[in-house]
């Protein structure tokens, strides 16, 4: 069985850290790691890999320093590693980026058919949740979202059995490989890699394909010009129209600061009143 | 042979690979790259469309909230506002088409099929696709829901078009007729616009609560169409074995709770969440809190407010440590008054709020517990009501 | 049990990847383990950096290396609640000779200096805390980690793991570190735009000024504060020694705090927004406290053994010249086909004593003890002179010889005669 995940370097939000006096949120610093949702679905494969002595590729789509992400992703026990760098990949959007990744996921599966390919979720940094079915349509995989747990696979039968997160409920479904997976988070924790595989991941050559070595024919549905969505415009959110109104606790207690806000609260929102503990 | 082509292939002849409607799954195998500018005519699609998201029986609500939202942008655009039904042929389907017009579709169109029975990606990617193709909406919307989201990445692949997910806000532009669909970006600092300008139809995700539920008109007019398209349950691959029901169904009440209490990193200890908890038993209502102690794990993931957890709108929001970033902010804005608790006057969320208290959550929290307390004893009478505010066994 | 190496060095600070450059351009073969996700990522400094300790294994390096500006300008500060009395230095702009010292972000050189490291052949791996030494007898023959399948031998360890030197005291090869030896600083990072920097400072161009702060902003307790301009913002900072802040119980930021609040340092800050703050702890502890640095298999170097003097803000050129001796006397052993016993690698010891290392180090052993003991050069001081300053500079009337005795008056009724003599010694005692 050979699969290919895909993964993405974002900034660590979760390392983002607020100020011990003034609670403010201190940006700077930040390290770039792997894509939590993506570490999911690794830890996905690498399972199924221990399984059934599937050979595991990590795919992404970035700039150089994405390697790093990459040989980490080695390090917990990836075979191969690829990225796709190219200065014509550059302000892709989901689209423009489903189209690459398909691409080399085609050229990679040119050498070694590929059985099943994982995506994360979504990103921490862009939150769209759409590459994932992207590649999956335009590789004619069957696509298996928001899966919570893989049930069961069965690599002579071709088939895997899924456990699909629905509004309300679960799905359990069946379907065919070869397939494309993303998993929710929490379905599993990233292993803690052994020293071993810190040695073979610090030496391991990370394959670097532009766009001709991805097998992307087309460079115009690649980067800015491949992306139908536009950003016109980045701001900071206005102020709301009426300014909130302030107490402050220095120089009474609590409960004298309290009760002002509520007095005023409720002068002013009688509807309020009646609200509560109703 | 790759497994891939073959599938490819395969799925290529089930999704509407015909040559005249252009549409088709892969493109390594039909030729069909994304229609730029110079070949859409721009002019010829027109029409709001809304996914109306039906599922054992019952419409998730976000699909109402999106045909208020789309009957503005089809006021503005002088245009129709349709809604779309994929469902089973049964009851189910036709209460969906006629709610659609209580809430403010003109014109809904319906695919009855069995094969459309429950949601599968590609039965429902095919049929939407071809409907698009057939009708040609300017504009698609989705509810961000985990099948809106399956299904609107999907279409927009296939359709080679420009998707927008999560957005916040939505307007039309006039200067160019398009869609202006806005969200955070910049991991939640910032608002962009994002604009599909040369591509149809434009299509976004809208995740449920931020758009306001519109009121129904039971009075309302308008035209059920009963589409076809040729399904057939020998070409989908994906099948459905059961569903199994959530255990606790009421968990996500958050999202419709009328009186919300959160928490953020400001409590600065997990075990202080119970101040939060206390004072939402005390108001009656729901608590939750920011993404960071989402992340971080003093609250379940469910409990998540902001973007990327619940939207909420309720009449009162109190937040007690939280910033107010962005990506939280969107998510609370719809809320009626929001009442911020926090240290640093200086956060986002102290000049966004209703009414803002300086000072320590910690500290304020209890006290505002406290004075509640008392006045809903003094409003009601002590004695009577004394065992229901008592605190709970959490 | 993984592979052998010729060295690990457990640290890629600057004094690790000092040792495991040079031995790796030796052509041992060099193991470097870094408990934090990246180089660099446990480390926090000031910063300045000294290029001449860099120097002497990086030739060049002010072309290759990501430094923020170059030091021209030194204000030495003694501050009053209010005020502050100082020195100033403030070289030639122009001058012909290069700059010796450099503002830097730790976190980019740590990182440009770890791929210098790596191009030289080391093998680097992060992620990974060594948890104890591993012994034969009483020769340390490799480390072993917190990875499953984590013993890896070698012929010698170079510890550079830090001002906690936690597996040197671990595997009791030294006591832990006292409250009283080291000093816990917290530093802010200030953004302001580049031409507000130069403005305001007065340094065009790629220039910089350090402002080294002591006196009342740390109620009396042992330490220092700090300004530093790097190209787009500003470092702030405050630290005392651990043992103070434990006993008059303020916290560090409380201090950093009400340092930003001093009318002289408010207005350099103004503006600014404050995107990264981080805290540390430094050795102080001088050359009392540096604890046994080789042993059979195994050498200390940098934070871990203390090696940083107080007096002039210097560590990281210490850390990298002792990481250069250590890493040069293993090298010399190889050659010369000796083993890595303790009475063999005693030479570290002696290259330590022949540099400015020791020498300084030694200069200024009596300075901790001193200022715990003479509060009065933080506190009494600092506001005599502001007065002093402050009386001679008002022109009000007054005669000038008035006005001396006045301050004389001032400087005798805090101190007496007798302890500003007693003052007088023991300053030059501590210098000397």
């Amino acid at each position: 069985m050979h699969i290919v995940v895909c993964v993405k370097q974002v900034p660590d939000s979760s390392q983002i850290r607020v100020h011990p006096v003034t609670n403010t949120i201190m940006r700077q610093g930040v390290p770039a790691v792997v894509n939590p949702y993506d570490l999911v679905s690794l830890e996905e494969a690498l399972r199924i890999r221990d399984r059934f002595g599937a050979r595991v590729t990590v795919l992404s789509m970035g700039p150089k320093m994405a390697a790093d992400a990459l040989r980490k992703c080695v390090s917990y026990g990836a075979d191969d590693a690829v990225l796709i760098t190219d200065r014509v990949f550059a302000g892709s959007d989901t689209l423009a980026t489903s189209y690459a990744l398909a691409s080399a996921i085609r050229t990679i599966g040119a050498e070694r058919p590929v059985d099943m390919v994982f995506c994360g979720k979504q990103t921490i940094d862009g939150d769209t949740a759409q590459v994932g079915p992207g590649i999956a349509r335009r590789l004619g995989l069957q696509q298996l979202t928001y899966v919570s747990k893989i049930e069961r696979v069965d690599p002579q039968a071709r088939e895997i059995v899924v456990h699909r997160r629905a509004e309300g409920g679960v799905q359990v479904l069946q379907t065919k490989l070869p397939c494309l997976v993303t998993m929710m988070e929490g379905a599993n924790t990233i292993r803690f890699a052994s020293m071993d595989e810190l040695f073979r991941a610090a030496r391991c050559e990370i394959a670097e394909w532009d766009h001709k070595a991805a097998g992307i024919a087309d460079v115009s549905r690649c980067g800015l010009k491949g992306s139908p969505t536009v950003v016109k415009k980045v701001f900071a959110p206005s102020a709301r129209a009426t300014k909130a109104q302030r107490f402050e606790a220095a120089g009474q207690s609590p409960r004298e600061a309290v009760d002002a806000l509520l007095a005023r609260m409720f002068d002013e929102h009688p509807a309020l009143e009646t609200e509560i503990g109703a | 042979m790759s497994g891939i082509d073959e599938a490819a292939k395969g799925v290529a002849g089930t999704a509407a690979g015909d040559a005249n409607t252009g549409a088709g799954a892969g493109d390594g195998t039909s030729a069909a790259a994304p229609r730029r500018g110079s070949d859409v005519d721009l002019g010829a699609w027109r029409g709001v469309w809304v996914n109306v998201e039906l599922e054992r029986g019952r419409v998730h609500p976000v699909s109402w909230e999106l045909l208020g939202e789309g009957r503005k942008l089809a006021d503005h655009l002088g245009v129709p506002l349709s809604g779309v039904v994929l469902g089973p042929d049964d009851a189910s389907t036709d209460a969906a088409a006629a709610d659609a017009i209580r809430y403010g579709a003109d014109v809904v169109h319906v695919v009855r099929d069995p094969v459309l029975a429950h949601y599968r990606t590609d039965p429902y990617t095919k049929a939407l696709t071809e409907l698009v193709e057939r009708r040609r909406p300017e504009i698609l919307l989705l509810g961000a829901t985990t099948l809106g989201r399956d299904l609107a990445g999907a279409v927009a692949t296939t359709l080679g078009t420009g998707l927008t997910a999560d957005c916040t806000e939505l307007r039309i532009d006039d200067e160019t007729r398009s869609l202006a669909a806005t969200r955070p970006t910049f991991g939640g600092t910032l608002l962009c616009t994002i604009h599909t300008l040369e591509y149809r139809p434009q299509m976004a995700t809208v995740r449920p609560r931020v758009m306001a539920m519109p009121k129904p008109d039971d009075a309302r007019e308008g035209t059920v169409i009963d589409e076809r398209v040729a399904l057939d349950e020998a070409d989908v691959v994906t099948k459905i074995l059961s569903y199994i029901p959530d255990a606790d169904a009421d968990k996500a009440q958050l999202a419709w709770a009328d009186i919300v209490v959160a928490g953020g990193r400001g409590l600065g200890k997990p075990e202080n969440f119970r101040l939060v908890e206390e004072l939402a038993q005390v108001l009656g209502g729901e608590y939750g809190g920011s993404r960071p102690v989402a992340q971080a794990g003093w609250i379940p993931p469910e409990r998540q407010i902001g973007q990327t957890g619940k939207t909420i709108r309720p009449k009162l929001y109190i937040a007690a440590g939280i910033s107010g970033a962005i990506q939280h902010r969107v998510g609370v804005e719809g809320s009626d008054v929001i009442v911020a608790i926090n240290n640093d006057p200086n956060a986002p969320i102290m000049e966004f709020a209703t009414y803002a208290i300086v000072g320590d959550a910690l500290q304020i929290l209890p006290a505002l517990t406290e004075s509640l307390r008392e006045r809903k004893a003094r409003r009601s009478g002590a004695g009577a009501h004394a065992g229901r505010e008592a605190p709970a066994d959490a | 049990m993984a592979e052998r190496f010729d060295a690990i060095v457990v640290g890629a600070g600057p004094s690790g990847n000092t040792a495991a450059y040079v031995m790796a351009k030796a052509g041992m073969k060099v193991l470097q383990l870094e408990r934090g996700e990246y180089p660099g990522s446990k480390n926090v400094q000031g910063a300045i950096l000294y290029v001449d300790a860099l120097e002497a294994v990086i030739p060049n390096c002010r072309k290759q290396a990501p430094l923020e500006r170059a030091i021209i300008e030194q204000r030495m500060w003694l501050m009053d609640d209010r005020s502050h009395v100082g020195s100033h230095y403030r070289g030639a702009t122009d001058a012909d000779e290069q700059p010796t010292r450099y503002t830097v972000i730790r976190a980019n050189l740590d990182k440009w200096f770890s791929k210098k490291v790596q191009e030289a052949g080391a093998l680097l791996i992060c992620e990974t805390t060594v948890v104890e030494l591993l012994k034969e007898g009483k020769q340390v023959v490799g480390v072993r980690t917190d990875r499953a399948n984590g013993d890896i031998r070698a012929d010698v360890v170079v510890l550079a793991d830090g001002v906690n030197s936690l597996v040197a005291t671990k595997s009791g090869l030294r006591p832990p570190i006292q409250a009283k030896d080291v000093a816990l600083a917290v530093k802010e990072m200030h953004f302001l735009p580049k031409a507000t920097i130069e403005e305001r400072f007065n340094i065009p161009g790629e220039h910089g000024v350090v402002i080294e702060m002591f006196g009342k902003i740390t109620k009396g307790m042992v330490g220092t504060g700090f300004l530093y301009t790097n190209k787009e913002s500003v470092s702030v900072g405050v630290g005392c020694m651990v043992d103070d802040f434990r006993s008059a119980r303020v916290s560090p930021y409380q201090l950093l705090e009400e340092l930003k609040q001093h009318p002289s340092v408010k207005p350099l800050i103004a503006g600014s927004e404050v995107k990264e703050y981080s805290a540390h702890l430094i050795p102080e502890g001088g050359y009392n406290a540096i604890p046994p640095v080789h042993g059979d298999g195994w050498v200390i170097c940098g934070d871990s053994g203390g090696f940083v003097n107080a007096v002039h803000r210097e560590g990281s050129n210490l850390a990298m010249t002792t990481g250069r001796l250590a890493a040069e006397t293993i090298v010399a052993l190889r050659d010369e086909g000796k083993a890595y016993t303790a009475s063999n690698l005693k030479r570290y010891r002696k290259a330590l004593e022949k540099s400015f290392v020791m020498k300084d180090l030694r200069k200024y052993r009596d300075v901790p003890e001193i200022l715990h003991g003479n509060r009065q050069f933080l506190t009494t001081y600092p506001e005599l002179l502001s007065r002093a300053a402050h009386t001679l500079l008002t022109v009000d009337g007054v005669d000038k010889l008035t006005k001396e005795k006045q301050i004389q008056r001032e400087f005798v009724q805090k101190r007496s005669r007798v302890g500003l003599f007693g003052d007088a010694i023991k300053l030059m005692r501590a210098f000397r």
